[in-house]
């Protein structure tokens, strides 16, 4: 068989990693710069007996794709940040209700409206934190095209194994840019499926251990009759008011995801061994920073590039071995030092980080990165 | 009477709704329209937003999906899009449907998707203890409406028509045999089915408003109403502020789960070849 080499855009690639992992139905509204993904899926789906639909708004989509993943199908929505901000409420809902969903948020730039559409990483916290109350969630960055394809892939993995929401968080940079991209054989594709029960009989909907246990998932309509609500809950899944339920509830939630931390760590690093200077970024940005590093290299600065494709759970672990030689972190960033607020939280008490932050719309060029590690040294 | 019990989670049982409410009459009316049509229990999804209306379903032995404020309709559009086989209904309230909800509920009107739903419209919103919502009558008190309800109120009936429903009718937690006759047409009906039902909120509205108990609310209801087959022979004089009740619309209109399978057997009929996954690139490297 012919090696599948495919010069792809980003989007493109999350789609086609979202359906290689068995995506069956999507919703959406049209929104710049993710819109490609919309008319991919429009487009594909119902080749391979897959659902779409153009919902009324972002609200509605987010909603559209939680019922049918309470059916069974995977499911995935694609906005950007105004749709993004849209969807938060129903992405505590996914949390709470532990329905696997997967969000591609290409990001542009913001607050409002902003400056439709250049880039930006403003939504790096967002992701985190958009919706109210303590929640699970994974949050992947892709840096390139390829990782377009095999992060959204990871997501639909990730996203059924532990029933939570996994956002994508994309930028127009990596999402409107076109790469070559050489494709896994199809055939060695291992689609994931939540864990579901064998039997109605005795099925409690929410039982796991308190230990961050994940619950079988049952389908909609096939005689589990089980009850699924945004009120806090007992196994049961009956709405409960009881300061214990709530508490072991929030609790078991959120160590669902913290436990499995480091394995859910997943980074690119180059030159770190001896970084005297770190760069430390994520998405378009990192490519610039990684091109500046290694002229730094070249230059006989000892410079690192660490570029983290997971963000949240929030590589602590990782962030902090690696950098521990590190006296400098720069961190450049298309926000004004979202993630390096991370970084100071994690790296050694001795390092200095320094928020290299951009808000005019344009990405990072290496020669910005490249004089920030100049004045470092 | 027993036999009605059996749709019940009779452990989830007593509700949480005030003593005189209307909303276990309409609750009541579902079953027996279910019941009556001998519906498979497991197969309904039965799909609810935020209000005391929304918490009918967490009494009941179906898959339940108790959502987000007015967003049923769109969780709702989920499930049905992705199995069109369920029988899927929506049970909302005024505020639920008509004010946060008021977008989905027009375009799956306008999508005609075979969704069953219950409107609970007490001219009020409850569960926060009695603001003016977009059905309660221009004049009348909410506690956000100290001084009177300065808007006017929406027409539910008339929106969904216009909006592209199939199946539309109104009855009242009064009218209990009209109730359950029109939810069992809307049941059957393939397309987006809406029933509107009045019902008494003594606790707030009736209070607020100085019109008594449950049983003057009901009679109150009763006296606005009159139903459409009497209205074809009144006056206009006489038909004056009065709602009509009963099957107010009823059409023949494609159902949009039934219009996207069309679409997708004609596409998988082109692309009878295509191995999926890949946009048909397998195995050439252009």
């Amino acid at each position: 068989m012919a090696e599948n080499v495919r010069l792809m855009q980003g989007n493109e690639a999350c789609t086609m990693g979202a359906i290689a992992a068995g995506l069956d139905f999507y919703a959406g509204y049209p929104i710049t710069p993710s819109t490609e993904i919309a008319e991919i899926c429009a487009e594909e789906l119902p080749k391979v007996g897959g659902r779409f639909i153009q919902m009324e708004d972002e609200i509605g989509s987010i909603a559209a794709c939680i019922g049918a993943s309470l059916t069974g199908r995977k499911v995935m929505t694609a906005t950007s940040g105004p749709g993004f901000s849209l969807m938060q409420e129903s992405i505590g809902y996914a949390s709470l209700c532990e329905i696997p969903i997967v969000i591609i948020d290409v990001q542009r730039m913001g607050p409002s409206t902003g400056m439709p559409t250049s880039p930006a990483q403003g939504d790096f916290m967002q992701a985190r934190w958009g919706t109210h109350g303590d929640h699970p969630v994974i949050v992947l960055a892709p840096g390139n095209v390829k990782e377009c394809f095999e992060l959204s892939f990871k997501a639909f993995v990730l996203s059924e194994k532990y029933r939570v929401p996994v956002i994508v968080l994309a930028d127009e940079v990596i999402s409107h840019m076109r790469e070559k991209v050489v494709l896994p054989d199809p055939r060695s594709y291992r689609i994931p499926h939540r864990a579901e029960p064998d039997s109605p009989a005795g099925y409690k909907p929410y039982a796991a251990d308190q230990d961050g246990g994940v619950p079988l998932m049952a389908p909609f309509g096939k005689g589990y009759r089980w009850h699924c609500t945004g009120l806090f809950h007992d196994e049961t899944g009956a709405p409960s008011g009881k300061a214990s339920v709530a508490d072991a509830l929030v609790r078991r939630l959120d160590r669902k995801i913290t436990k499995n931390a480091e394995e859910l760590t997943d980074y690119f690093a180059e030159d770190m061994e001896d970084a005297e200077v770190v760069v430390l970024s994520f998405g378009a940005s990192a490519m610039a920073a990684l091109s500046a590093v290694r002229r730094a290299r070249k230059a006989g600065l000892k410079a690192g590039m660490l570029r983290l494709k997971t963000l949240w759970p929030f590589p602590d672990a990782a962030v902090r071995k690696l950098t521990a030689g590190a006296g400098t972190i720069i961190v450049p960033e298309m926000n004004l030092g979202q993630l390096a607020l991370e970084v100071e939280r994690t790296a050694h008490k001795d390092a200095k980080v320094i928020k290299l932050g951009k808000v005019n719309g344009e990405l990072f060029h290496p020669d910005e990165v490249f004089t920030a590690l100049k004045e470092a040294f | 009477m027993a036999e009605f019990l059996d749709y019940f989670r009779m452990e989830r049982l007593p509700h949480i709704w005030c003593p005189g409410c209307g909303h276990g009459t309409v609750t009541g009316a579902l079953v027996r329209a279910i019941d009556k049509l001998g519906l498979d229990k497991n197969n309904i999804v039965l799909v609810s937003g935020i209000g005391c209306s929304s918490r009918a379903v967490g009494y009941l032995d179906f898959d339940t999906l108790h959502t987000t404020h007015g967003r049923a309709l769109a969780f709702a559009t989920g499930v049905k899009h992705s199995r069109p086989n369920l029988k899927v209904i929506v049970m909302m309230g005024d505020g639920d449907c008509a004010a946060i909800g008021g977008n989905h509920f027009i375009h799956a009107a306008r999508r005609n998707i075979d969704i069953t739903t219950i409107i609970m419209n007490n001219s009020i919103y409850g569960m926060t203890s009695g603001q003016y919502s977009p059905t309660t009558p221009q004049g009348m008190l909410g506690t956000t409406a100290p001084y009177g309800n300065v808007e006017h109120e929406f027409d539910l009936c008339e929106l969904a028509k216009a909006a592209g429903a199939s199946y539309v009718a109104r009855a009242t937690s009064y009218h209990v045999t009209l109730l359950q006759e029109v939810i069992e047409k809307a049941l059957v009906n393939k397309g987006f089915s809406v029933v509107e039902t009045l019902t008494q909120c003594p606790t707030y509205f009736g209070r607020k408003n100085k019109i008594g108990g449950p049983v003057e609310l009901l009679n109150w209801i009763k006296d606005r109403t009159v139903n459409v087959k009497a209205a074809a022979v009144m006056t206009p004089d006489k038909l004056k502020g009065k709602i009509l009740i009963g099957e107010l619309h009823k059409v023949e209109r494609s159902e949009y789960t039934a219009d996207y399978n069309e679409m997708a057997a004609k596409v998988q009929r082109t692309f009878a070849t295509y191995e999926g996954g890949n946009r048909g690139c397998a195995s050439n490297s252009d």
